[in-house]
């Protein structure tokens, strides 16, 4: 079903509050990576929102969906959503990175708070999926299972290893979105090592692929709806995205990738938001 | 002290052998009939590794994932995040060195129920050489956090390990090895996760063994008794947890300590004993095993007595040890 148009703003504004989120947090750790969750704050959302059924009351039941962040290093942003869904407190939130604090520099697994698995090595969470959606369709169950992968993970020999394994067992189940900003720590991804058409790869491997503006909300949800359509084989979509979207001086730039704006940098950051808050 | 395990009779006629694979191969039978929970990986090595009989049996519980060890693992991991209780093996060179990275990403940070039960193991693989010897897998295992290493000696003590630990929540590594090996223990052996089995009674020194290496520490104490000299054997089958309560009083009551392994002597049972003499009870020691070199194509037997891992190697370098 589509969205109404109020539904697609109120995606937009939780993609804005995690926006302000994600500064905010980054430059209270004094480090971390801002990029990467300001681009997927969009897709994200839309994803949280309007599809990923985890809720407070359904976090420890078996049946349902399960979430993996295979870039665990945009966090920022999933800790946030993960905040807006409740699963944690959103004050809880400025303990990002520190000492102590449940909000790991990567995620690391916790039920209580809706982390479904530990990541931050690239290449391995595709795999870890595939096990969960295997799982699911042993047990029965109608849930589905999200996996966030990047373009610059899609460098990792092991993704295309649980994509091979993935279409074998004709996961239906599965959804993967590659957040595809072609920028990776070194630079542009082109450059440092071209991983080329992803949707053509993933279909070559046997998976439903799409390519999908990762800043539309209304082109993102219809993409999960055609996924979700799909159920003999896994689905890919390629999310096109802007690192840093919503803060002028960081959108392109891999030199966002993972450092903190510092104080003046943040105030700047967080004033552009608020002017251009949906 | 606890009780002397009672032994097969190896000394009448002929011994009865088994590959510890093949054990693991009944077992997960076993297993497999009694527990709807458990699922086995493979990665294209199903016939070797002995899961192929699961896979007949339970072909909705069996997931062969090709040639790709490291995807199998972190599969293993996500089943086992849906509750299961999940089996994963390839070659020990395949299932610890190539996926160790993912083994302990995927497996061990999040302390999830995957087994990696690995097999040939160790130099006697024998003719395939070097580049399917795996010598490393002990070490590169037990330094994991959450992860236990269990290497059964026989046959018998490998079926009742891989029940133990189908048993046990979390993490382990279970080493198995391709070659048949005699059948040590009876039927009523009855292994233990974390203890060690006091195999011989002796007070002169103690032999500390594990895997296809027992059955010659045990020989070496009967050479070493016509010697005069009676050696205590130990089978260390679970080397993390290690048995630090049994090492030590072995230490104190034996004086000297030697391991003897099919392994590197460096990361593998030799350190992880004299790291718990180290700390508690200090005695002279030495070890048998891989000092700091790969293996070779050859026989079983004959790479182990190259490698001083036969018998009168053995003995011999116990009587070195107690001439220091």
């Amino acid at each position: 079903m589509t969205l109404t148009q109020s539904r697609i703003l109120e995606i937009q504004q939780t993609a804005h509050q995690v926006r302000e989120d994600v500064v905010r947090m980054v430059h209270a750790a004094a480090c971390g990576h801002p990029g990467g969750p300001l681009g997927m704050a969009d897709f994200l959302s839309t994803l949280f929102l309007e599809h990923f059924n985890l809720t407070p009351e359904n976090r420890h039941a078996p049946d349902r969906d399960r979430f993996i962040l295979g870039n665990g290093h945009t966090c920022a942003g999933y800790y946030a959503l993960l905040a807006r869904k409740g699963l944690i407190p959103q004050e809880e939130l400025m303990s990002f990175r520190k000492f102590g604090s449940r909000l790991q520099g990567h995620p690391h697994r916790n039920l209580d708070m809706g982390i479904d698995f530990s990541t931050g090595s690239l290449g391995n969470s595709l795999s870890v999926a595939v096990g969960m959606a295997l799982g699911a369709r042993l047990a029965g169950y109608e849930n589905r299972v999200y996996s966030i992968s990047s373009d610059g993970e899609s460098q990792e020999g092991q993704i295309w290893e649980a994509a091979t394994s993935a279409s074998h067992y004709r996961l239906g189940n599965l959804t993967v979105i590659v957040d595809f900003n072609n920028i990776q720590i070194d630079g542009e991804m082109r450059k440092v090592m071209d991983v080329r058409d992803l949707r053509a790869k993933y279909e070559a491997f046997g998976w439903h692929a799409m390519d999908v503006d990762g800043h539309d909300v209304l082109a993102v949800h219809d993409a999960l709806e055609a996924a979700q359509a799909v159920t003999d084989r896994p689905s890919a979509l390629i999310a096109h995205t802007t690192i840093g979207k919503g803060v002028s001086f960081m959108e392109g730039k891999a030199s966002w990738h993972g450092v903190a704006p510092n104080d003046e940098q943040a105030a700047q950051a967080l004033e552009e938001l608020a002017q251009s808050a949906p | 002290m606890s009780t002397t395990q009672t032994l097969a009779p190896l000394a009448t006629g002929e011994a009865r052998k088994m590959a510890t694979r093949e054990a693991y191969g009944a077992a997960l039978l076993e297993l497999g009939a009694q527990r709807k929970d458990v699922v086995v990986l493979d990665a294209d090595l199903s016939g070797s590794t002995k899961t192929k009989a699961f896979s007949q049996a339970h072909p909705d519980r069996f997931f062969n994932l090709g040639v790709a060890e490291a995807n199998m693992i972190g599969t293993a991991a996500g089943l086992a995040t849906t509750g299961l209780t999940v089996f994963a093996s390839s070659f020990a060179m395949f299932a610890a060195g190539k996926p160790w990275e993912q083994i302990r990403q995927s497996v061990c940070v999040p302390e999830l129920n995957v087994k990696i039960c690995a097999t040939h193991a160790g130099l006697t693989v024998g003719e395939d050489g070097k580049s399917h010897q795996m010598l490393e897998d002990v070490a590169l295992m037990r330094v994991l956090p959450h992860m236990r290493v269990i290497v059964p000696a026989d046959g018998v003590e490998a079926a009742q390990a891989v029940h133990a630990v189908a048993a046990a929540d979390g993490p382990f590594y279970v080493r198995l090895s391709r070659a048949s090996t005699p059948i040590l223990f009876s039927e009523d052996y009855r292994f233990e996760i974390g203890k060690g089995a006091v195999l011989r009674e002796g007070t002169d020194l103690c032999l500390v063994a594990c895997g296809v290496t027992v059955a010659a520490a045990l020989e070496a104490a009967d050479l070493l008794a016509q010697q005069g000299t009676n050696a205590r054997v130990i089978n260390l089958a679970t080397i993390d947890p290690i048995d630090t309560e049994l090492l030590v009083q072995s230490a104190r009551q034996c004086g000297a300590v030697l391991t003897v392994e099919e392994h590197q002597i460096r990361g593998g049972l030799g350190d992880a004993v004299a790291h718990v003499l180290v700390h508690h009870h200090p005695v002279p020691m030495d070890m048998l095993g891989m000092d700091d070199e790969f293996g070779q194509s050859g026989g079983a037997d004959e790479l182990l007595a190259h490698y001083g891992l036969d018998a009168s190697s053995i003995a011999r370098r116990a009587q070195e040890l107690l001439r220091r």
